[in-house]
């Protein structure tokens, strides 16, 4: 017994801690059982919209979390600029969408088109920008203790958030639709509804159904779009030479080196990919959101970083679970609990998986890890 | 075959081999034996190119390894069945032995091959589908080998494929050892076992403290003084 209870022990100590700074907050937070109930009772409709938009969410989550996850799993470094190359993405697209004159035009064909290379270069700027964050910020740090890693990365967060900055403040890329400065949130224009316009259908799918729900095309966009990719990766992951040779590797980094398999190039690829996917998720999510902001990679960081570590970080199947999980938990609390705390609600979940199940939900399960 | 010349391999400031020279020559089972912390796991590593030597040179025939980036040496032809395994336990038996074919794209030669190990360890094929991770000591040990032969080596290093299995599992690797060799495959063994590495090696290096102290035919080796009394434990 001994050491192990006396863990123990402080784990629950700290747990109480945070149900009390919970409870002590729930009022505040929006923490009021009954009131809930009321309201779910009231409108049971409304829970399923919030699983909708929770499920929207989720899935840009799990993609920006999939890049967490995979870069821990192998080379373990929580890589805190992740958020920021989404961010970028997010730049990226828009710029593309404007230099394209995407924004201006309202031929729903032109706007098809400006969005698939939006994509397209979205892509490709995330997974170059990640692939040489890690060649210049991380390669060399490798050997070294790893909280040099983790500080490096924090230092490329703050290089990235700040060119967001700076790149918000062109107007002459980043339309400005009447806001001033670089600080300001600038307005992703809804697309999608525009092309719908075009042809005299409503944004909302269900709107003609008689069925008093949203479930809007840009629902509809996020979810395939992520299935897809998610798809995509897993098969890429589990049947190609070198989504083996990347489980291979981060399973045992010799035994890898040994059989011949170019460790900087599997690490590399792995950059590319996770850089790639935040790169769409920049588009997609503003397309969903409709804003673009210089500091929002943060937020998103924070709540993918999450959903990977509650999935069971390393895990690719955890990280897709836990992003839909944290979604949900974002999209309900915004919806019965109070907006403002959702943030204080994802970090009270950070704390509670890190304490009592610190290898996320499937984190022990055999075979899945890449 | 195999050549090593006056090589210096450091882990940061510690001088761990101080100069090793020894040779593998073609149809060969080589032993390097001795105690722990010797420099035998890291001669096999400075080998495969794991662990860049100071000085010194390691050659294949003509080709110098020394100079190679790791990832290609294992396709010049050297495998190795390293200390502690080291099989990928997240991966099924059938995924560990293609990932040791990583080097080779004849697709052919690789059924071929798959077919090979097998015959030399049945008990692989009835585990096919399990993960690496949740097989026995042995069972990790014969994967560890098998996969090593399916890069199809022109020699095979094997680092203690006899620690911490049980005594009639250590005569089946044994005799693996000797069938794989009479099949062709060059051989490199690294034993703390030195009394089962000497019979069934043909010549026999004794390593201490970074330096090669002593070599010889097995037999010779077998009837050394020295060799019996630290080694084979014959008083």
């Amino acid at each position: 017994m001994g050491k192990a209870s006396k863990l123990n022990i402080r784990r629950i100590v700290i747990a109480a801690l945070v149900l009390y700074i919970v409870l002590l907050l729930g009022p505040i937070a929006g923490f009021d059982i009954p009131n809930i109930a009321a309201a779910i009772q009231a409108n049971p409709l409304q829970l399923v919209q919030f699983l909708i938009i929770g499920l929207a969410n989720g899935a840009i989550i799990a993609i920006i979390g999939l890049g967490y996850t995979m870069v821990y799993g192998i080379i373990e470094l929580v890589n805190f600029a992740h958020g920021d190359v989404y961010m970028i993405g997010v730049f990226t697209s828009l710029t593309v969408l404007s230099l394209t004159g995407t924004l201006d035009t309202d031929s729903p064909g032109k706007i098809i088109l400006g969005l698939i290379l939006a994509l397209v270069i979205a892509i490709a700027v995330g997974a170059g920008l990640n692939a040489t964050v890690e060649r210049v910020a991380y390669r060399r740090l490798r050997n070294s203790s790893r909280l040099a890693a983790l500080i490096s990365a924090i230092g490329v967060s703050f290089i990235l958030e700040n060119t967001g900055l700076i790149w918000a403040a062109q107007s002459w890329l980043v339309p400005s639709f009447g806001t001033t400065g670089g600080a300001s949130q600038k307005v992703f224009p809804d697309l999608l509804g525009k092309i719908m316009a075009a042809y005299g259908l409503d944004v909302n799918l269900l709107a003609n159904t008689g069925i008093a729900l949203r479930f809007t095309i840009k629902d509809l966009m996020v979810m395939v779009l992520a299935g897809a990719m998610m798809l995509a990766l897993r098969l890429f992951v589990q049947n190609t030479k070198m989504g083996k040779a990347m489980r291979a590797t981060a399973q045992n980094r010799d035994a890898a080196k040994m059989l011949g398999i170019d460790i900087d190039w599997v690490i590399s690829t792995t950059f590319l990919i996770g850089g790639g996917l935040a790169g769409a998720a920049g588009l997609m999510a503003g397309l969903y959101n409709n804003t673009a902001w210089w500091f929002m990679g943060f937020r998103a960081g924070l709540q993918s970083f999450t959903a990977a570590v509650l999935g069971g970080i390393g895990n690719i199947t955890g990280a897709m679970l836990g992003g839909i999980l944290i979604g949900l938990l974002a999209s309900f609390s915004d919806g019965y609990l109070n907006a403002r705390w959702t943030n204080a609600w994802v970090f009270a979940t950070l704390v509670l998986i890190l304490l009592f199940r610190p290898s996320g939900l499937l984190g022990e399960q055999v075979g899945e890890k890449a | 075959m195999l050549e090593l010349t006056d090589v210096h391999t450091y882990y940061g400031n510690i001088h761990a081999l101080k100069g090793i020279s020894l040779k593998v020559d073609d149809g060969e089972i080589v032993t390097l034996i001795g105690s722990n912390g010797a420099g035998k796991t890291t001669t096999l590593r400075t080998i495969q190119g794991l662990l860049r030597p100071r000085s010194g040179s390691i050659k294949l025939d003509d080709l110098e390894l020394h100079k190679l980036p790791s990832h290609q040496v294992a396709a010049k032809g050297i495998a190795q069945s390293p200390e502690g395994r080291m099989i990928f336990p997240r991966m099924s038996v059938l995924e560990n032995l293609e990932m040791g074919a990583y080097a080779r794209t004849d697709k052919d030669g690789i059924q071929q091959d798959l077919e090979r190990v097998f015959g030399l360890f049945p008990r692989l094929k009835e585990r096919i589908k399990q993960k690496g991770g949740t097989l026995s000591g042995g069972e990790q040990q014969m994967l560890a080998m098998g996969r090593a032969l399916m890069a199809r080596p022109r020699i095979l290093l094997l680092d203690e494929p006899s620690m911490g299995l049980s005594p009639i599992l250590v005569d089946l690797i044994f005799d693996t050892i000797v069938a794989i060799n009479k099949e062709g495959t060059t051989i490199l063994l690294v034993e703390q076992n030195a009394l089962m590495a000497l019979s069934i090696a043909h010549r026999g290096y004794v390593i201490q403290t970074g330096e090669i102290i002593l070599t010889d035919n097995a037999a010779k080796l077998q009837e050394n003084e020295m060799v019996q009394k630290s080694y084979l434990g014959v008083e």
